[in-house]
């Protein structure tokens, strides 16, 4: 196993990719789903109103492109680390 | 051909089918009982995972749910897949490069302490019948509904389908099975989503079609909203619950889903740390394919509806309206004596109930569709219930015979006799789970929201907290899981049964009572913060957890030189 230092490294690499991905999906659901519904419902993006598109749709797009997007980003990651099997 | 002819060709087909793949991927050792061998490719297991989680309850009632509730239902809809986010980043990596049999194994090493594990394998007993209490009861609604039976019958046919392959095969029996169940269940939901999405509105995708124009020109979702208005009922976009309860609910589904053991235990069925991501993504791909459907079925149903029967004379109504009425789930009750069905609101005035389930399972006969198509809802509503039961039931099984036997009562046990205890109690878990299939409790409704809350209050803080805290110690998330646990059982005895206030018919007039107004429901979102709350708190106080089990927290979080998921 490679030396505790990059280990680190790649641990913090790791939390800040978490970071972001969690944000977007906090965002995508509670924010513009929830909290912010009534005002983005205002807003018309073809026959929906926005809120509503994104707590019955949008959301649930976002989740799957979350996810993937943190199965490149980690393959990426474990391959600079050299840490994939 | 007669739909009855049809439903049960394709019900005999299916279960062929599940019965043929359960005799070729029997399993033949306790790895492969438990965890199918670990070597399930991503793609498949996305799909088993899939087919595993959603049950009878998404298939039939999810789109009727959603219909009755507007926007209110998108409380379900975010749920139940963005706790699939949570599961990709947080849980799933980690847990297999953990590489052991179950949660409570997790747990139990990861606090080093015979005392949480045994709380763990409590909370996964607790949480697993919950749920599967209301699976079995699933199987034998939609055999009575669909072949005629009654539901004990189809409750009893179930119980040997599931008893075959889930004893048979195991894990590795379940996963291949749920692969077919999974197609078959996708299959029957979209034939007649897309069939309907092309008659109300000329687009074949349901997802674009429910927000297009009907053929008069209008916004389908502004004619419901319009309609709705009329009816005295809230509008379609806009929901009657409060804000602070939608948030909560959301978040006691998400994390509650991430929690569950028969989710999570998908993820030890991989061959690496890498494909435990991927077939999250997949899982939730094949998951969103559904339910990003269920909206636009509920509204597609909802508006046909309506523009069916309201205001129309009884006499005129269509077959199928008659058809259901038989079943009971559709009541028509001429207050006024005029003839004319008046569906409204105000409740003294409405002359018709309508069975939210009507919407998935009435919707090919409203829309005029040929009987295979109904047959085949019929088809995929099975197979919905019956994946999800199995999933549940391995997770019993492999809590008691390798949770509770294994790791603590007789650590010595061959692995033939590992082997032979999970097969026996897998059999005992079909029997209890057909013991309430045949006597259901009342309370299945409620149950399942105690299933979520229970698994948000419990699992969720200790697995997290385990991976990302190194210095989380067994003092603290012994603690967090028991005070989590305790507040939702209270919440929920309260709230939802009325345990101090002189029972069931006390519920209605505690709702003003609510914790910040926040229903039983959603109340897993407060006792997960709490359990948070007092791990984090008491750990302060006590010793940090020993060298070896901070050298395994930091082994985890490196997906290379995995250990095989071999712990014995």
């Amino acid at each position: 196993m490679p030396d505790n230092k990059k280990m680190h490294e790649y641990w913090k690499e790791n939390l800040k990719y978490l970071a972001v991905l969690l944000s977007i999906w906090f965002v995508v659901s509670y924010l513009f789903a929830i909290l912010l519904v009534e005002p983005l419902n205002s807003i018309r993006f073809f026959g929906f109103k926005l809120g509503f598109w994104f707590a019955q749709q949008g959301s649930m797009y976002v989740f799957v492109i979350l996810i993937f997007v943190y199965v490149r980003w980690m393959n990426k990651l474990d391959k600079k680390y050299n840490v994939e099997k | 051909m007669e739909l009855l002819t049809w439903t049960w060709i394709l019900v005999g087909l299916t279960f062929a089918l599940y019965i043929g793949i359960a005799i070729w991927s029997r399993a033949n050792s306790s790895k492969e009982f438990y965890v199918a061998g670990g070597g399930v490719p991503p793609v498949l297991n996305g799909m088993a995972t899939a087919a595993d989680w959603m049950s009878a309850a998404s298939f039939i009632s999810l789109a009727g749910i959603v219909s009755f509730g507007g926007y209110d239902g998108s409380v379900y809809l975010m749920g139940w897949t963005g706790g699939y986010v949570l599961l990709a980043l947080l849980l799933a990596p980690y847990l297999r490069k953990f590489g052991k049999f179950t949660v409570p194994d997790f747990i139990g090493d990861r606090y080093y302490s015979k005392v949480a594990r045994i709380v763990a394998i409590l909370a996964a007993l607790m949480v697993s019948f919950t749920y599967v209490s209301g699976q079995m009861r699933g199987v034998g609604i939609v055999f009575s509904r669909y072949l005629e039976v009654e539901i004990d019958m189809g409750v009893y046919i179930g119980m040997a389908i599931v008893l075959f392959y889930a004893v048979l095969g195991g894990m590795k029996g379940i996963t291949y099975t749920q692969v077919a169940q999974y197609c078959i269940l996708i299959f029957a939901f979209m034939v007649p989503a897309i069939f309907i999405s092309i008659q109300m509105t000329g687009n074949p995708v349901p997802q674009l079609g429910f927000g297009s124009m009907g053929h008069d020109g209008v916004y389908l979702l502004d004619k419901l909203d319009g309609l709705q208005r009329e009816l005295g009922f809230h509008e379609y976009t806009s929901g009657s619950k409060s804000l602070t309860d939608v948030f909560a609910i959301t978040v006691a589904l998400m994390v509650g889903t991430a929690g569950l053991p028969h989710v999570i235990v998908r993820f030890f069925t991989v061959p690496r740390v890498s494909d435990a991501r991927k077939s999250a993504g997949w899982a939730l791909l094949f998951i969103a394919i559904l339910y990003t459907t269920v909206p636009a079925v509920a509204v597609f149903a909802r508006t046909n509806l309506i523009e069916t029967v309201s205001e129309k004379k009884y006499d005129s109504l269509p077959q199928w309206f008659h058809n259901w009425e038989k079943t009971g789930l559709l009541k028509f009750d001429d207050k006024n004596g005029d003839g004319v069905v008046h569906y409204v609101a105000d409740r003294a005035r409405n002359e018709l109930k309508i069975d939210r389930d009507i919407m998935v399972l009435a919707n090919p006969e409203i829309a005029g569709l040929p009987n295979w198509v109904v047959a085949l809802v019929g088809a995929g509503g099975l197979a919905a219930a019956l994946s999800t039961a199995a999933g549940l039931l391995l997770v019993i099984a492999s809590s008691i015979s390798h949770d509770l036997l294994k790791k603590i009562i007789l650590p010595d046990i061959s692995e033939k006799g590992e082997l032979i205890a999970a097969r026996l109690s897998s059999v005992a878990a079909v029997m209890v789970a057909g013991y309430f299939g045949l006597n259901p409790p009342g309370f299945v409704a409620a149950v399942v929201a105690l299933a979520f809350g229970l698994a948000a209050a419990s699992f969720f803080p200790a697995i997290v907290l385990g991976i990302f805290y190194k210095r989380m110690n067994k003092e603290g998330a012994v603690a967090g899981m028991v005070a989590g646990l305790g507040l939702m059982s209270y919440y929920i005895l309260k709230f939802k049964f009325g345990f101090f206030d002189g029972g069931l018919s006390a519920v209605e007039a505690l709702k003003a009572e609510w914790w910040f107004g926040i229903s039983p429901e959603g109340f897993g979102a407060v006792a997960m913060a709490l359990n948070f709350a007092v791990s984090l708190l008491i750990v302060r106080f006590t010793l940090p957890p020993p060298p070896e089990v901070r050298e395994m927290v930091e082994d985890i979080r490196i997906p290379n030189g995995e250990g095989q998921a071999v712990g014995h």
